[in-house]
């Protein structure tokens, strides 16, 4: 795989090819010393145009783990404020000899525009409102394993996935729609109408405004973060309202089944959609969904860069 | 000015207003400026300096482009008043009309006979300057446009802004009755399309791109139809994109409402679908649509309720269309493949091509003394002469504009303008321009 720019390029076969080196990563990563030689001289760039905490240090993480040079790439330090444009930052570094590019940006499509300027990979860590791929990967190894199974284009059979928020802006819900339903899921779409997509009419999913109608059946809760801007675009009356109709709170905690898991891509919004400690929760996943990041985008790093011919000491 | 040539033109076929779809063979001699004689294919005619062979080809009057956008003053790096014209003169045009969103904009007497005189420099096609709705574009006051009129412009638009106030617009179509100009709509309303990169609909929604809805084109067109119906002006409706807005338009000169509107060839030819390349040359304002809206387009030009092909000719540099998508300036390159585009994909005969490339635009941009006018003797020599059969790949690399963003890169399309007569001077040749 050249690049990794969105899960439907990537197929359900990608997928769990990802799936299973994400499990051989996470056996690195329980080693005493987490660290293996696989692409020991290639350089990985992180280039961010937007701000990250998680997905940034994760990717970084992962590629050190895998011996790779890092170099980040930080918007405000650098010539982009000069003026600088994309094409001509892309070809300048990569004129100094880049494996691949970790690329994430405000603006859908960005990660095919750099395709062309650069023969790099690119690895696709956000594009607008598009594609989140690594995160569709991490939140279906997360469900995966919790439940025990082993990686194939089944796994998430007979799973009910509801998805809650903002689905319109979510580049984690186009991604994760995606992965979810190519490995067998049911995902229901829960939100106002005003956040969602203008036409999802022939998208395999169901769809709800009413949280209370099908948290019941649900055995993941896939919450959204809302973001307090959208308010001024006339998307919903108020937070409050938005809280009162789509947040977790203790009440509905209740009605979610024992067994179901719950998951938020973060950074969370407490007192929005988030109402409870979701510490709280007997299977919440949020953390090990961090957790299993690194291992997800290990398996990418080492995919998209071939190091399966480079590299050793990762798959046992 | 050079000396006016003296021309023949030989083995083609006149298509113009007067003749019937297959067109008449006939032999033509141009001198002065003017068609001088008509004679039988092969008879003979008076010695001329160049001799322009047109086998296979139709002479029709040249086009007419109600919409190009050649970025002078204030955009030579996208493309020149001279550059724009070659292109136009190379797509077989002899007249075209300067959208107005020049730097400063044409909204004043000095930057419109600027546009004029540009044109005449080059002297490939009439460049006719079109003159603001509003100063600035800005939609807060009238522009001039007594005095626009005066230095001879005839068609008043905003163009890439459409007039958002409903009161400013009454007022302005009211104005503009008694000075006998007509005003152009760019039909967008503004609020409903903040951000917006592509067609609202379920390609956008798959590929998170801000969508421009039809609602924005259609609300407009339904309250300018209702100005028009309250003040008895005329409305020229810009680039028409969705079905809805072609039956609107249908039903309102049904009631013999003075509407005419244009569509251009991108709208007929491509859909958002090519968006799913992200590659911005295929941003475009109003945006590419649906297969529905392709189809209705089609059916106005040929049931007549669009009456004019315009290209929105919208050069822009690559860097500039090389940006993210939300950053990359809207517009396509028309000029050189407008005719080929129409005679390929329209399924209508050459001469209803004609029609809406020539003497129907013609006559909303107020040429039609000059332009679009039948092949006879006694007419000014505007003429494209094109082969309606002729197959070609379009090649950006090889386009004659200054910018290279034509959305049509390496398709095959048929119909190729040969030969063009402008003012009585041949400034396209076997396909090479001339100056």
């Amino acid at each position: 795989m050249k690049h990794l720019r969105s899960i439907s390029e990537l197929g359900v076969d990608g997928i769990v090819r990802i799936l299973g080196l994400a499990n051989h990563m996470a056996e690195v990563n329980r080693r005493p010393v987490p660290k293996v030689p696989a692409l020991n001289g290639r350089t990985v760039v992180s280039l961010f145009f937007e701000d990250s905490t998680r997905t940034r240090i994760s990717f970084e993480t992962a590629a050190k783990r895998l011996s790779a040079d890092t170099m980040t790439f930080s918007v405000s330090t650098s010539s982009v404020n000069k003026g600088e444009s994309l094409k001509d930052t892309i070809e300048t570094v990569s004129a100094m000899g880049v494996a691949a590019f970790i690329v994430r940006h405000k603006t859908s499509g960005i990660p095919w525009q750099l395709s062309e300027w650069t023969d790099a990979s690119i690895i696709n860590a956000g594009d607008g409102w598009h594609q989140h791929p690594t995160q569709a990967l991490l939140d279906s190894f997360t469900i995966m394993s919790t439940l025990g199974r082993a990686p194939s284009s089944d796994c998430l059979q007979g799973l009910t996935i509801g998805i809650v928020g903002d689905i319109r802006h979510s580049r984690v819900a186009r991604s994760d729609i995606q992965a979810f339903t190519a490995l067998g899921a049911k995902v229901v779409l829960v939100a106002p109408r005003t956040l969602l997509p203008p036409e999802v009419e022939g998208w395999p999913v169901a769809i709800s405004s009413s949280l209370d109608d099908v948290i019941g059946e649900l055995d993941v809760l896939y919450m959204l973060r809302m973001q307090r801007e959208r308010m001024s675009e006339a998307l919903v009356p108020h937070l409050g309202e938005y809280s009162a109709r789509y947040g977790l709170d203790d009440r509905r905690a209740k009605m979610l089944p024992e067994h179901a898991l719950l998951m938020h891509p973060g950074p969370m919004n407490r007192g929005v959609e988030m109402l409870i400690d979701p510490a709280s929760m007997p299977n919440n996943m949020i953390t090990q969904q961090v957790a299993n990041g690194v291992s997800v985008r290990m398996a990418v790093l080492f995919d998209v860069l071939g190091g399966a011919e480079t590299g050793a000491g990762v798959v046992s | 000015m050079k000396k006016l040539q003296l021309i023949n033109i030989r083995g083609g076929r006149i298509l113009d207003e007067t003749t019937d779809v297959q067109g008449r063979l006939a032999d033509i001699h141009i001198a002065g400026g003017v068609i001088t004689e008509i004679v039988d294919a092969g008879s003979k005619l008076p010695k001329a300096d160049i001799d322009l062979d047109a086998t296979n080809c139709f002479v029709s009057p040249g086009f007419v482009d109600l919409h190009v956008h050649f970025r002078e003053p204030g955009r030579e790096e996208s493309e020149t008043i001279e550059t724009g014209s070659r292109a136009a003169a190379l797509g077989g045009f002899t007249a075209v009309v300067a959208m107005p969103n020049t730097e400063p904009s044409q909204d004043s007497r000095i930057v419109v006979d600027f546009v004029r005189a540009q044109g005449v420099r080059a002297g490939l096609c009439e460049v006719l300057p079109s003159g603001c709705i509003t100063v600035g574009r800005a939609g807060q006051a009238l522009a001039p446009y007594s005095e626009l009129r005066d230095a001879g412009v005839t068609l008043f638009t905003d163009d890439g802004n459409g007039v958002q106030d409903p009161l400013l617009m009454r007022r302005a179509l009211e104005y503009a009755r008694d000075l006998d100009i007509t005003l152009a709509q760019h039909c967008e309303v503004s609020s409903l399309t903040v951000g917006a990169v592509m067609h609202e609909g379920s390609c956008c929604s798959h590929l998170g791109l801000p969508g421009w809805p039809a609602i924005a084109e259609e609300l407009m067109v339904h309250r300018d139809i209702e100005l028009v119906r309250l003040t008895g002006s005329r409305i020229h409706f810009l680039h028409l994109s969705t079905e809805r807005s072609v039956e609107m338009v249908r039903r309102a000169k049904a009631e013999g409402l003075p509407i005419t509107a244009e569509a251009t060839p991108h709208h007929f030819t491509l859909t958002d679908e090519a968006l799913r390349s992200f590659d911005p040359v295929f941003k475009v304002n109003p945006p590419l649509r649906t297969p529905s809206d392709i189809a209705a387009l089609k059916e106005g030009l040929r049931d007549g309720t669009i009456d004019a092909i315009a290209t929105d000719h919208a050069p822009h540099a690559s860097h500039l269309k090389e940006q993210p998508l939300d950053q990359a300036p809207p517009g396509m390159l028309g000029l050189e493949t407008a005719l080929a585009l129409s005679l390929t994909e329209l399924k209508m005969d050459a001469q209803a091509v004609v029609a809406a490339l020539s003497w129907k635009p013609a006559r909303i941009a107020g040429v039609g003394d000059r332009h679009g006018r039948p092949v006879a003797v006694g007419e000014s020599a505007n003429l494209a002469i094109f082969d309606p059969t002729c197959e070609w790949v379009v090649d950006r690399e090889a386009v004659a504009s200054k910018s290279k963003n034509t959305p049509y890169h390496g398709r095959t399309v048929r119909g190729k303008v040969r030969h063009t007569v402008f003012s009585g001077q041949v400034v396209v040749r076997d396909g090479v321009a001339q100056r």
